[in-house]
């Protein structure tokens, strides 16, 4: 038990970085109704920029930027695998992830990994700085918590903002139903290579804030990304659906199922002591079970409530 | 105002599918017209208001709208010049958006998107305005999820914002054939308050002979890719059913056959 409250910071800090990545997921999954398995590579893609970058000197903030521009890249090349090539979007994303596969060996120099030395370089996020404040050594405003908790703030208030405007909302419209989209003069193709570039700007950006927060870039950073995505989707759904009607919360809801999801490996992992090998069978079932529940749900035979909904 | 020249296309070409929807089809309107459309199952209805609004391009011939050749354009291009209603309720909205969010992106059709907010005030208003017209109590539901209107409702929605922005033509494929008579009617009428106001030039589709005949200037009939019968003027008044079935064993050589073009 005390092991778990002690890991319980960092949890929070990691499903924070992850809730990021998440929201990318959520754009492509929910309002372009695509399951884009880009993500799986443009995530490592991101940390690998980001860390190399750092190495060689430049500034942390261009390494975020740069992590974004080539995430942003990656969902180009999907976005344009599926529309302007016609190929189904599962498949473009599976695509473009092999292929990023070789892209992020060579960003990182035909190594499998890149470490990053905290003592050498000031980062943005650090599972040491997550300590340093602990021992009161650091100012809290320098916690992993505190830092990736206003990033997430910050995108939510952006992607609120623009999927309020003409073009977001033409956005939410292709996703919600094309055919409707072209009549209205939508150019669907383009706004879904659009989302998908946002999307995986935002996986990239997450990536390169994870390898800061564990000091490392590796070739399977991503691997099962999409999964991890996906779940705290649909926690953030399940848990918070009834609650949070507006939209930006609605993507806040998204990053705390990030976070739950994370709290929840924790647990598993402290209080079972089971071989972390065995975590993404783990997600694997938990996130079958959430995604076949509401499908279950449907075929269940249910009288009609007396009354029903008013409005409805 | 639209004119099409000699239009075909042929579906699956070259497998034991392929079939020839649009043979040569020719047709001309003028401004205002109100041209209703009937004809069998598979006579290439729906293919011509498809090939109008560019869901595909045709193998041959040439569209123009307004003196603008559109042969070539996609569908999202030639939606600047054309409103849609669909036969299908769940086709013409976007179910998870609200009713207002679903009108604002009708009033920027032919607009380009920008940056700007996706909704404003002033512009709610007017919303409120126009759906009054509809008779629907839609007005006091602005942010109500389109999926919780019922198929009547949502065609009626559909067909305010197909007109929101004034259409150069008006493209209605069977949009009252899924809803029951009732409110069939009550959307046909809406159809017409509108068409008549905006002085709309407009194809309508429809299954029902006497819903073509009490609407519009022109009726045109078509039987296999071709446009087998044109009747307007004072001719098309004077129209009933009988000599619409004469007319038609006239043009094919043999009897209608369906019974649901009679009595739909």
């Amino acid at each position: 038990m005390i092991s778990f409250l002690n890991a319980l910071p960092g949890a929070i800090s990691q499903g924070l970085v992850w809730g990021i990545m998440s929201i990318g997921v959520y754009i492509t999954y929910k309002l372009l109704d695509i399951a884009d398995l880009t993500v799986d590579g443009s995530f490592c893609t991101g940390g690998a920029v980001g860390v190399m970058l750092i190495v060689n000197g430049y500034n942390i903030w261009l390494s975020l930027l740069a992590a974004i521009a080539v995430g942003m890249l990656a969902g180009l090349t999907t976005g344009l695998l599926h529309t302007a090539c016609g190929i189904p979007a599962i498949l473009s994303g599976i695509l473009t992830q092999l292929g990023l596969w070789s892209v992020n060996l060579a960003i990182m120099g035909m190594k499998a990994n890149q470490s990053l030395n905290v003592n050498k370089y000031s980062l943005l996020v650090s599972l040491r700085y997550l300590q340093d404040v602990n021992k009161g050594t650091r100012p809290f405003w320098q916690h992993p918590i505190f830092v990736v908790g206003v990033f997430t703030l910050l995108i939510v208030g952006i992607l609120y903002w623009f999927f309020g405007t003409e073009l977001g909302s033409s956005l939410r419209a292709t996703g919600s139903n094309p055919n409707m989209a072209r009549a209205q003069g939508i150019n669907t193709n383009y706004n879904k290579v659009l989302g998908l570039m946002l999307s995986n700007g935002l996986v990239a950006l997450s990536g390169a804030l994870l390898a800061q927060y564990q000091s490392f870039a590796d070739i399977n950073m991503g691997r099962g990304a999409i999964v991890i995505g996906l779940a705290a989707v649909i926690i953030g759904e399940v848990v918070f659906g009834k609650l949070f009607r507006n939209f930006g919360l609605k993507l806040l809801a998204v990053s705390i199922g990030s976070i739950i999801y994370y709290v929840v490996i924790q647990a598993v992992v402290s209080l079972s002591g089971i071989n972390s090998n065995y975590l993404k069978l783990l997600s694997a079932i938990i996130v079958a079970l959430f995604l076949a529940v509401p499908y279950w749900k449907g075929c269940v035979y249910k009288p009609a409530k007396q009354g029903g909904e008013r409005n409805a | 105002m639209l004119e099409i020249k000699n239009i075909r296309k042929t579906f699956n070409p070259g497998t034991v599918n392929q079939k020839t929807a649009l043979d040569g089809v020719s047709l001309t309107l003028n401004d205002g017209d109100f041209v209703t459309v009937i004809g069998g199952n598979g006579a290439g209805k729906s293919t011509l208001l498809n090939a109008v609004s560019g869901a595909w391009l045709v193998d041959e011939g040439s569209i123009f709208i307004d003196g603008v050749d559109v042969t070539r354009l996609p569908e999202h291009k030639r939606a600047k010049f054309i409103g849609r209603v669909f036969q299908d309720p769940m086709m013409g909205t976007a179910a998870t958006m609200q009713i207002e969010e679903n009108l604002a992106l009708a009033m920027r059709r032919g607009k380009r998107r920008t940056l700007k907010s996706g909704i404003t005030a002033s512009e709610r208003e007017k919303y409120r305005e126009l759906l009054k017209i509809l008779d629907l109590g839609l007005e006091d539901r602005l942010t109500v999820k389109v999926a919780l209107l019922s198929g009547g409702q949502r065609q009626a929605l559909t067909l305010l914002m197909a007109t929101l922005q004034k259409p150069r033509l008006l493209l209605l494929d069977e949009h009252t054939a899924a809803l029951d008579p009732k409110t069939a009617a009550k959307v046909l009428d809406t159809t017409e308050r509108i068409v008549t106001r905006d002085k709309l030039t407009t194809l309508m589709i429809t299954h029902n002979m006497r819903d073509a005949i009490a609407h519009g200037n022109r009726l045109i009939m078509m039987y296999e890719g071709r446009i087998a019968i044109d009747v307007s003027g004072e001719e098309k008044k004077r129209l009933t059913v009988e000599d619409l079935l004469q007319m038609f064993e006239k043009a094919s050589g043999q009897e209608l056959a369906s019974d649901r073009m009679l009595l739909g």
